[in-house]
């Protein structure tokens, strides 16, 4: 081998072995700095003085914003965290930097207005966020389509819900199912069914996947919501005209109180407790269900039954 | 006289396509195109948004940066080559020696833009798999790039003409810079409660490039159209500006002292 090959091939091996060792290090350096080290810091707070910094070419630079935000929710998401603090400081920034970002605005003030684990908790600042959003612009039927959905969903508020619903469907081009949300507001307010028609909706206009998988979640919480006082009915019923609590799902089957076992969106056989109370076989699986779960197991997210003064 | 201005251009073309730092920045230009590909797919509702912006973004700061890093040498490497001598000694003028020059540097910069505009449709139809009619009103954010650009060409040569190619590389980022920020000095000047700060402020505000009012990606990333005045406004106010920095240099290089 000549003095060059030998030369080349040494190298070339010290090259891979070094690359490979700062590879590893990094790994282990990551390791020893704690994630909120890492993703905790927001080194520039203001939006004016980031969009000077952006020379001009803001629109990247929202999208950068934008992303990072994603980035940031997906991470916390994951975790399952509590607390999504630097969340609105990174969408006040995007949406500075670009107020027609319409995105930005939807999935932001989702992100926001749901409860922890499952978001920032904050619906009056996705209120506000959408409204901004609707300042900017006013054209943009989505936006009162979101304001309205958290006002549903979130506050409960459905005279809110429904001028939302209401303002959106004056706007030109808006779909014509905003009247139609507008009209079931008023007359329903807290109705499952339309809970289950926004969150359609939701799922049918994106093609993300995180949101896709956000209103599946939701539609199967209603599914479950709505099926398990069905049956614990159909329980007591059973109980009140044998004397007894069923021991199980297939003995009201048998006795023709059921036409089938009952599964749970996932397909697992709902579980038929001793006092008669039902449940689902994972509740974490099925995150935002109010019904189906053990005693002393809080809900992800608290429905409260409409009240008169909800409704108009 | 036209003759001379083409075959100096011409000439600065060719010597410019064979400078290695344009194929290196071009391709570090494509590349980030490309790369908003990637990008788009990690965030979510912005995928489009994000290759114009990233495209159009890239395609601008690796024109300008192409703008000075060649710019910058252009009298310079004449001279220290002594080929300006050999060259001024035959029938051409000075100012035509400029005009040849800025030419040139603009046909190369025009050219590369071309390539990359390319570049970044072929990733913009990857993306999309059709164009679309608000895909042309891209075409009037890359028009604004090119007169950017030629105003960068323009001032580029200027400090070529009577500085070093270091100190003219930081001028003219100085300058690039400065033009951005061009619309808050007149924010400044109009806030300034002195009569003296508020003129110089304005006298500032006139005297550095306006590249704000010539960067629309953000419009055009969101299909609003451009109000075909302020194509023409802006495509005059680059020409003067350029003109008025080329004028600069041909006086400064009339009266330098070559020898």
């Amino acid at each position: 081998m000549s003095e060059r090959k030998r030369t080349t091939v040494v190298f070339s091996a010290l090259l891979v072995l070094s690359l490979a060792g700062s590879a590893v290090m990094l790994g282990r350096v990551d390791a020893l700095r704690t994630g909120a080290t890492l993703e905790e810091v927001l080194y520039v707070t203001s939006p004016r003085t980031v969009k000077r910094m952006s020379l001009g070419y803001h629109g990247l630079m929202a999208d950068i914003y934008w992303t990072r935000a994603v980035q940031y929710f997906g991470r916390k998401h994951q975790v399952r965290a509590r607390r999504y603090d630097l969340l609105l400081p990174l969408l006040d920034i995007t949406t500075t930097l670009d107020p027609q970002l319409i995105p930005a605005y939807e999935f932001g003030s989702i992100f926001l207005a749901q409860q922890p684990p499952e978001g920032a908790g904050l619906p009056d600042a996705a209120v506000a966020f959408v409204e901004r959003g609707i300042r900017e612009n006013p054209t943009e039927w989505r936006l009162y389509y979101h304001l309205g959905f958290i006002h549903f969903v979130e506050r409960k508020d459905y005279r809110a819900a429904a001028a939302a619903f209401q303002r959106g469907s004056e706007v030109p081009n808006a779909h014509p199912w905003m009247r139609v949300l507008a009209a079931a507001m008023a007359q329903f307010g807290g109705d499952t069914r339309t809970a289950r028609f926004l969150w359609q909706r939701i799922y049918e206009s994106t093609q993300d996947k995180l949101i896709r998988s956000n209103a599946v979640k939701r539609l199967r919480a209603l599914e479950v919501d709505e099926v398990v006082p069905q049956l614990e009915a159909v329980v007591q019923l059973y109980q009140q005209r044998t004397g007894h609590l069923p021991a199980s799902f297939m003995e009201m089957l048998s006795a023709g109180y059921l036409r089938a076992l009952p599964v749970d969106p996932l397909g697992y056989p709902y579980k038929l407790m001793p006092d008669g109370r039902v449940e689902v076989q994972s509740p974490d699986d099925l995150p935002f269900i109010t019904k189906g779960l053990p005693p002393g197991e809080q809900p992800t997210f608290v429905y409260t039954p409409p009240q008169p003064k909800d409704k108009l | 006289m036209t003759s001379r201005i083409a075959w100096i251009a011409f000439n600065t073309f060719r010597e410019a396509v064979r400078e290695r730092v344009l194929y290196n920045l071009v391709f570090f230009a494509l590349l980030m195109v490309g790369s908003a590909l990637l990008f788009g797919g990690i965030s979510i509702g912005v995928e489009r948004l994000f290759l114009i912006n990233l495209g159009l973004t890239s395609i601008s700061l690796f024109g300008v940066l192409i703008a000075i890093f060649l710019g910058i040498g252009l009298v310079f490497k004449e001279m220290e080559k002594r080929t300006l001598y050999t060259m001024l000694s035959r029938p051409v003028r000075r100012w035509e020696f400029i005009l040849g020059k800025f030419f040139g540097l603009a046909g190369t910069l025009v050219v590369n833009t071309f390539f990359m505009t390319v570049g970044f449709y072929a990733a913009l139809f990857y993306l999309e798999r059709s164009f679309t009619p608000a895909d042309a009103q891209l075409l009037v954010a890359l028009y604004f790039i090119v007169l950017q650009l030629l105003m960068v060409t323009a001032l580029a040569l200027l400090f070529s003409t009577f500085s070093s190619p270091v100190l003219s590389a930081v001028f003219a980022f100085a300058l690039f810079i400065a033009g951005s920020f061009a619309e808050d000095l007149r924010a400044f000047a109009a806030m300034s409660e002195v009569a003296s700060t508020r003129w110089m402020a304005v006298a500032a505000a006139y005297l550095v490039p306006n590249f704000s009012a010539l960067n629309v990606i953000s419009s055009v990333a969101h299909g609003q159209p451009v109000a075909g005045a302020l194509i023409l406004g802006n495509t005059l106010y680059a020409l003067f500006y350029a003109g008025a920095a080329l004028f600069a240099a041909i006086l400064i290089f009339e009266h330098r002292n070559l020898k």
